[in-house]
């Protein structure tokens, strides 16, 4: 599904070149639900802008799907970011003035689906939003826009879903709310889930967790009994 | 990606800061309003000027005297009195110039007239009977002047309508005596006004038998001492006629005297007139245009100020965007659409504009010079296309820069 193979990303802030990532090589199963953990300036987020396309690694492989992405021009990476993958973010990152199914429906208008309202009202349905999907975003608490920031994830029914942060702006309910609707995807729905975060408890309810220090792989470890942690 | 789509998300961004798009349309707006009045107002003038050329008569050639030249210096066209009534009489020969219908010389000079208490300074021009019919003039009453008049220098004018006007307001003038330079003259007839004003046409002028012009009011003398004319006027059969006619007028004149090098008089035919009138007035259009262009071209800057910051604004939404799968171009398209509908709503309404400001502006009198204006298509079509251009020329850039956005940066920006 996911494979990395010894990537590195080197910025360049002016005279200095920062390494963000020193060689991370992992490999990801599909269904699988794992949890990125690491300190604030460890790569997490380097690491999650490279899975989801947004960013190409400065030396190593990334394979999604079997195909190599490092590669691709632009508009490919467009085009699999908008087939594969499915982007939640901790600021939500929902535009403000179109309604929040006008905000599920884009990746469908980019794609050239068809019945795209319909399919972008079925994934509010499925987060649980679907009486506000005529509400403005910032008419919408936070705990709601984040799961109309999910169902525009997840409407183009992608091989993936990365999550970074998406309950750093959170009270504990809407967090609780939020991770709880990601399981759900992963279990019912086969959907690979990936989470960037630092706090424990969210960690916890993954299935596996890798943890980042300094751009490098510290710990790659499975959780052992998943379901007691949220009850 | 739908195009109806990223009209709608264009459209959309517009409505958003309304107050500052609707500034921005006005600054296309007063470009093109500018551009399509002021052109008009150029292609206005240059219809009035042709307009009198062609009322001057059809089928036209002049034949004018050449400069003087005095120890190497050239005086200026005309200035030389070259031609005479014989010349006149030798060009309409039928055989020695058969393209050619009618001649009529005529002898210009400037007198104070006077009737009663009004009095003005006008043309007195002398002419022959064909004048008449050669240079288009018709009576409004009273008679031309005759042929016998002429043979007998008879103290007669005909008046042009606007002379009988000033001296004998709404009377009837015929019968009347109208004093020139001192001399008394007896009003036959008035012309009906031609309507033009300013160049080749007037109706400012009084008519008087060539002979009696020559005898009183004229010095002009040939270098023999004969009485010159101040120029022929020559009509032709038609302008397909208006080559040979002058190659049959210039070969008359050059015999009569007796001319080896440099022709000591000038042929222009009234296509000539009208062909340089043109190309001057083109000139003055043209000015007209470019000087409105430059607002037209603020306007542009206008659209691609607004555009830059509606980008930088948005950073964040082109990242979403972006993050969520729309290519470089989806975003170009979105933002080209935005500056390409300022500019048209810009365009559209600046035709309405101008087409007021044009039709208002129509029939004004500034200093005794009426406005004309001349709507054409093709100004409408080069507004319509220099504002789609421009915003699609000054979107370009803002819009170029949206696309070329980073995603991750993008989604960063604060």
């Amino acid at each position: 599904m996911i494979e990395l193979d010894s990537v590195t990303k080197t910025y360049q802030m002016g005279e200095v070149a920062v390494q963000a990532l020193r060689g991370v090589s992992c490999h990801i199963e599909k269904g699988e639900m794992v949890a990125i953990m690491g300190p604030s300036g460890c790569g997490k987020s380097t690491l999650m802008h490279i899975m989801g396309c947004l960013d190409t690694p400065t030396s190593g492989k990334y394979f999604l799907d079997g195909d190599e992405v490092s590669k691709l021009s632009d508009s490919q990476l467009a085009r699999v970011r908008n087939k594969k993958i499915g982007f939640v973010f901790q600021t939500f990152n929902l535009i403000p003035r179109i309604s929040a199914l006008a905000n599920v429906e884009l990746p469908l208008l980019y794609g050239n689906v068809s019945n795209g309202r319909q399919r972008a009202r079925e994934a509010l349905e499925r987060v649980g939003m679907g009486h506000r999907a005529a509400h403005m975003p910032n008419q919408l608490s936070g705990g709601e826009q984040q799961r109309v920031a999910i169902a525009r994830a997840l409407v183009n029914n992608p091989s993936i879903i990365l999550a970074d942060e998406p309950t750093g702006n959170l009270d504990s309910r809407a967090s609780l709310e939020i991770i709880t609707i990601l399981e759900r995807l992963n279990r019912e729905d086969g959907i690979t889930i990936v989470v960037v975060t630092h706090e424990a408890e969210i960690a916890a309810r993954a299935k596996r967790i890798i943890s980042l220090r300094d751009g490098q792989i510290i710990d790659d470890r499975l959780v052992p009994s998943q379901q007691e942690a949220g009850t | 990606m739908k195009a109806g789509y990223t009209i709608r998300m264009g459209f959309a961004g517009l409505g958003v800061n309304k107050m500052r798009s609707s500034l921005t349309v006005l600054g296309v707006v007063i470009g093109v309003a500018a551009v399509i009045s002021l052109m008009s107002v150029g292609r206005g003038s240059q219809a009035v000027i042709t307009n009198n050329i062609e009322a001057m008569g059809t089928n036209l050639i002049f034949v004018y005297p050449g400069a003087t030249s005095q120890g190497g210096i050239r005086g200026a066209l005309g200035s030389a009195s070259t031609l005479t009534l014989e010349d006149a009489e030798a060009i309409s020969d039928s055989t020695l110039a058969p393209a050619v219908v009618a001649v009529a010389p005529q002898v210009n000079s400037f007198a104070q007239v006077v009737a009663g208490r009004q009095n003005t300074r006008t043309q007195v021009i002398g002419v022959t009977p064909e004048y008449q019919s050669v240079r288009n003039y018709q009576l409004e009453q009273g008679n031309f002047i005759s042929a016998s008049q002429v043979k007998s220098r008879a103290k007669v004018v005909v008046l042009g309508s606007s002379v009988s006007e000033t001296l004998f307001g709404l009377r009837s003038p015929i019968g009347e005596s109208v004093k020139v330079n001192g001399i008394q003259y007896e009003v036959i007839g008035v012309l009906k006004s031609k309507g033009g004003t300013g160049f080749g046409v007037s109706d400012d002028i009084i008519l008087a038998p060539i002979t009696t012009v020559q005898e009183r009011l004229s010095m002009q003398r040939t270098v023999s001492g004969g009485r010159s004319v101040s120029s022929i006027n020559i009509q032709v059969k038609s302008s397909a006629d208006i080559d040979a006619a002058t190659q049959q007028i210039s070969a008359i004149l050059r015999k009569r005297h007796n001319i080896v090098a440099q022709d000591d008089f000038t042929i222009t035919s009234q296509q000539d007139m009208i062909q340089t009138l043109k190309e001057s007035t083109g000139v003055f259009v043209l000015l007209l245009g470019a000087i409105a262009g430059i607002s037209l071209l603020v306007g542009g800057i206008g659209i691609m100020n607004i555009m830059l910051v509606s980008v930088t604004e948005r950073t964040r939404e082109i990242g979403i965007r972006k993050s969520v799968g729309a290519r470089r171009q989806d975003i170009l398209l979105q933002f080209l659409v935005e500056s390409a509908t300022l500019s048209l709503l810009g365009g559209g309404i600046g035709i309405l504009v101008g087409w007021g400001i044009s039709r208002l502006i129509s029939g004004i009198n500034i200093s005794s010079t009426t406005i004309n204006t001349v709507m054409s298509a093709d100004i409408l079509i080069l507004a319509v296309s220099v504002s789609a251009a421009i915003g699609i020329v000054f979107g370009l850039y803002p819009a170029y820069r949206a696309a070329r956005l980073n995603p991750i940066d993008a989604l960063r920006y604060e």
